[in-house]
């Protein structure tokens, strides 16, 4: 199939940036979205220009490197999908693919299509973990009989890959979803409890300094999460940040 | 042996571990404080490496290529975790878990390396339930197992297909823990460029930033690689994009030496190659062969008839179905080790048998076991008299419980649903057991250089087993690293700091600059993709699952000729001093263009078949891997004298006091 693309250039972070139009032919069905840029690469350094840029590395939807505001939405128009796993079987013949980063104060365009997400690693900073030493004196793994349900569901909220695609999807760019999803893991396992106070405290105000917007319940984020992390998460979060304030 | 001792502790296989650790020097906590570690790779190896050491006292510098330590391939891992804690009552134990891997890896690996692993697998699960990581449960509230190939115990710990990334997530959160305490400094989206040496130790590494091009002297009293595997070597596998072999190359530049390069593990079920535009692979867990039965037709009428998509699948009878695993392996079936179930895929695919339009694809069908699943099911839930269509549905939801993320991955991928048609599996390029040579204290030959994870060769020999990777990469950063780093560091408590101005990192950032410029001065008339994809191709040709003496001639011929049309052709568009990642794809690729003829130069003196090598000259007439313990019981561990073709072969010779050398049958 053939394609017009447009594509947001920036040459780094303190350029301005603009959107380029492209076309190419001889897309396949079969190639992902990423083959598709790889195709668009080839051309444009072939011609002796600059390919663009943009963040993948695993390319089977794990790793979470890969972004793309793909028509207005983050991944792309697929369902539970990231970029990298997005097929081109999704699009017809003559489209146009409006190509953007994923937008968002606490996100600055690195170049082209890579945008900085640090402000994620510095919220799991703040408190996403559990302060217990790498010893190997831990007690039995099975001294801790936890309910299978807890188990599960704290499993799904650890599934996030921190990809942005909440925050980019979200009209308050804000980092709820993801924040809430790694406090939510926690406080459904009796590991968790101890800190519990603390890690709330510390990561939502982390989140707040970072310049991620508030939740107003619009519910964007659960739908353009790749990893269908739930809205629930959210609601736990806040239950658990209240419980904070209270116990102080 | 001289150069290549490999320490290993005197005294019996089972008390080595601890006696070492009861003998080696300890650095103490105020000293700890003035000495620096650099890390470089935060996969669960390095990941784990540097929060412990952080932990311990030390000043930690992590460095990766990704824009988080999150993201490193680890969280790709699918199936799940060995250790040998016997929850199951299967008679799991130490020795069990030892030897299971030993045979696994055809009685090609270290025996006190592998002990240890086996030693410290039950901790690692202990660490990793106390960090919050959520394992898989049954409904009494502990810990389930499941089976994986090679093993007749079920000892695999997992959270549903996604064990590495919650294993990783677990080491990445000590990390954050180390990094909000001013322990660890992160530095990402940076490169290892080069290893510094200040007479004669590994003291720092020259790196460089990817986002402003700036190259950056970093100094250290000891320095870790944990930077992975090389199967990108042969362009098309399951590794992440940016996978490489760049900083371990560097190091044995040198001087460290490179072991066993060729034994690379080609995976058996991975999603088959569905045109030339093709980027990467996609795995598909090994633990699906604990549900899933590989079949091909009987007949080669039927298996054409399928290729030309004039029948379905569905439609061949069972007694049309050649399950060649479960006929030529009977005692271990379809969980064959990898190495053997990938052999017997090529075998039947290259006698006509194949599935798919290229003929390259087996089936992978979860019908019997859905069929099954759903009448256990419909009995416990009190459906006596379930039909078909009831306990077919029941036996789905079963399966999407346990393999659902896998069977949606296969959906998107592919475009056919796994539950209503088998799957098309063929194997891929997944794992790299060659890697750093290092001895028992995971030291390379260049002192106060050491690797770990992947990147080492030490523990899975000629062929790794399932879930055996996870449990390496994490007892070799949380268990062995910590105790082994610190006697070689309680030398240098008066050090002080290393300075980054001695005329070492002079000369070291001289040749990292001298590299740049001319992969940027290339006459640019092909871009880095296309050299890449030539490499891959002679390798998956020649060096792929099936070698012989006159195509790995070829390899190592066709390797160097293009390695040098590569510095004089290859087109590097934009500048060396900003974000540019064909120039990150070039340094990559130039390595792997070198590490790529050692490959062929390391499977051509290997005159036997072992695990994962397999020369067509050496096999028994059955058509199994003939090994030669006589002559090739050794690691072959390759030291840099310039171009590969000049490498020179250094022997470890392996001594199996606590096993007996066997010939490894699943039969």
């Amino acid at each position: 199939m053939k394609l017009n693309l447009k594509i947001w250039r920036q040459k780094d972070a303190g350029s301005k940036g603009k959107m380029m139009d492209y076309t190419i032919d001889g897309i396949d069905g079969d190639m992902s979205f990423l083959e598709m840029m790889d195709v668009l690469n080839e051309d444009l350094i072939n011609k002796g220009e600059e390919p663009i840029e943009f963040d993948h590395d695993c390319r089977e939807g794990i790793c979470g490197s890969c972004s793309l505001q793909i028509n207005g939405e983050p991944h792309g128009p697929d369902r539970l999908v990231t970029t990298c796993q997005l097929h081109m079987r999704k699009f017809s013949d003559g489209d146009t693919i409006v190509i953007e980063p994923f937008r968002a104060k606490a996100f600055p365009v690195i170049k082209d299509l890579i945008v900085d997400r640090s402000a994620f690693d510095r919220i799991q900073q703040a408190g996403g973990y559990i302060s217990i030493n790498t010893s190997g004196n831990t007690q039995d793994a099975n001294s801790i009989p936890i309910e299978k349900e807890n188990a599960d569901d704290a499993f799904y909220a650890a599934a996030c890959i921190g990809c942005g695609a909440c925050v980019a999807a979200c009209k308050n760019a804000s980092a709820m979803l993801f924040t809430s999803a790694k406090v939510s893991q926690y406080a459904l396992l009796p590991q968790g409890q101890v800190e519990a106070t603390e890690r709330v405290q510390n990561m939502v105000r982390q989140m707040d300094l970072e310049g991620f917007g508030n939740c107003t319940n619009t519910g964007a984020c659960e739908v353009e999460c790749p990893k269908g992390i739930s809205l629930e998460n959210i609601a736990r979060m806040n239950r658990e940040y209240l419980a904070a304030n209270i116990k102080g | 042996m001289g150069i290549l001792d490999s320490k290993v502790p005197s005294g019996p296989l089972a008390d080595k571990w601890t006696n070492h650790k009861n003998h080696v020097d300890l650095v103490n906590p105020a000293n700890k404080r003035n000495i620096d570690i650099i890390v470089v790779g935060t996969g669960l190896a390095g990941g784990s490496a540097a929060a412990t050491l952080a932990e311990l006292g030390y000043n930690v510098k992590t460095f990766c290529y990704q824009d988080s330590p999150r993201r490193a391939h680890s969280i790709a891992a699918q199936g799940g975790i060995n250790a040998s804690k016997n929850y199951q009552g299967d008679g799991d134990s130490n020795y069990r878990l030892f030897y299971d891997t030993v045979k696994g890896g055809d009685y090609r690996s270290r025996e006190a390396n592998v002990y240890r692993l086996a030693e410290v697998s039950g901790q690692i699960i202990d660490q990793c339930v106390a960090q919050g990581v959520p394992f898989a449960r049954e409904y009494g509230g502990l810990l389930d197992n499941r089976s994986f190939g090679g093993v007749l115990v079920s000892r695999t710990f997992y959270a549903k297909g996604q064990t590495g990334q919650q294993l990783l997530l677990g080491a990445y959160s000590a990390m954050n823990r180390q990094i909000n305490r001013g322990k660890i400094q992160p530095f990402n989206r940076h490169e290892m460029m080069d290893l510094v040496k200040v007479h004669g130790k590994a003291r720092s590494i020259i790196a460089r930033n990817l986002v402003t091009g700036e190259i950056e002297r970093h100094s250290a009293h000891a320095v870790v690689l944990a930077t992975g595997g090389y199967g990108n070597v042969f362009f098309l596998s399951t590794n992440a994009m940016g996978s490489n072999v760049m900083a371990a190359w560097r190091a044995h530049r040198r001087g460290a030496f490179f072991a066993n390069p060729c034994y690379t593990q080609i995976h058996p079920t991975c999603i088959p190659v569905s045109g030339d535009h093709q980027s990467k692979l996609t795995l598909m867990s090994e633990s699906l062969r604990n549900d899933g039965r590989i079949w091909v037709p009987k007949r080669l009428e039927d298996a054409q008839a399928i290729r030309e998509g004039k029948l379905k699948p569905t439609q061949l009878k069972e007694e049309d179905r050649d399950y060649y695993l479960e006929r030529r392996y009977p005692a271990f079936g379809n969980l064959v080790p990898r190495d053997v179930a990938s052999r017997a895929a090529k075998e039947r695919c290259d006698a006509g048998f194949g599935v798919n339009k290229t003929g390259e694809a087996v089936y992978l069908d979860f019908d019997a076991a859905i069929m099954r699943y759903g009448k256990e099911k419909a009995l416990t839930s009190g459906m006596k008299d379930a039909d078909d269509g009831a306990v077919r549905a029941l036996g789905e939801e079963v399966i999407e419980t346990k393999y659902g993320n896998l069977f949606q991955m296969y959906e998107k991928i592919v475009d056919e649903n796994p539950y209503k048609t088998p799957m098309m599996i063929y194997p891929a390029v997944h794992y790299t057991m060659g890697g750093l040579w290092v001895d028992y204290n995971l030291q390379t030959t260049v002192e106060g250089c050491y690797s770990a994870g992947e990147a080492n060769f030490s523990d899975h020999g000629a062929n790794r087993l399932g879930a055996s990777a996870l449990m390496q990469g994490l007892a070799d950063g949380y268990f062995v690293l910590p105790y082994t780093i610190g006697d070689y560091l309680s030398n240098d408590i008066r050090t002080g700091k290393i300075p980054t101005d001695s005329p070492e990192f002079d000369a070291a950032e001289k040749e990292v600059r001298d590299r740049m410029e001319k992969l940027m001065n290339g006459k640019g008339t092909h871009s880095v993709d296309y050299y890449h994809k030539k490499l891959g191709k002679i390798m998956w040709n020649k060096c792929g699952m099936s070698r012989n003496a006159v195509e790995l001639q070829e390899a190592i011929d066709e390797i160097s000729a293009l390695r040098k049309d590569f510095w004089e052709n290859v087109r590097v568009p934009g500048s060396a001093d900003s974000k540019n990642q064909e120039l990150e794809k070039a340094g990559r690729v130039a390595d792997f263009l070198e590490l790529g003829e050692l490959f062929a130069k390391d499977a051509l003196t290997r005159n036997e078949s072992c695990g994962g090598h397999f020369r067509e000259e050496y096999q028994t007439p059955e058509g199994e891997a003939l090994r030669d313990d006589e002559n090739f019981k050794f690691v072959s561990a390759w030291e840099y004298k310039g171009e590969p073709k000049d490498a020179v072969l250094h022997k470890e010779e392996l001594k199996y006091e606590n096993i007996e050398l066997k010939t490894r049958s699943y039969k």
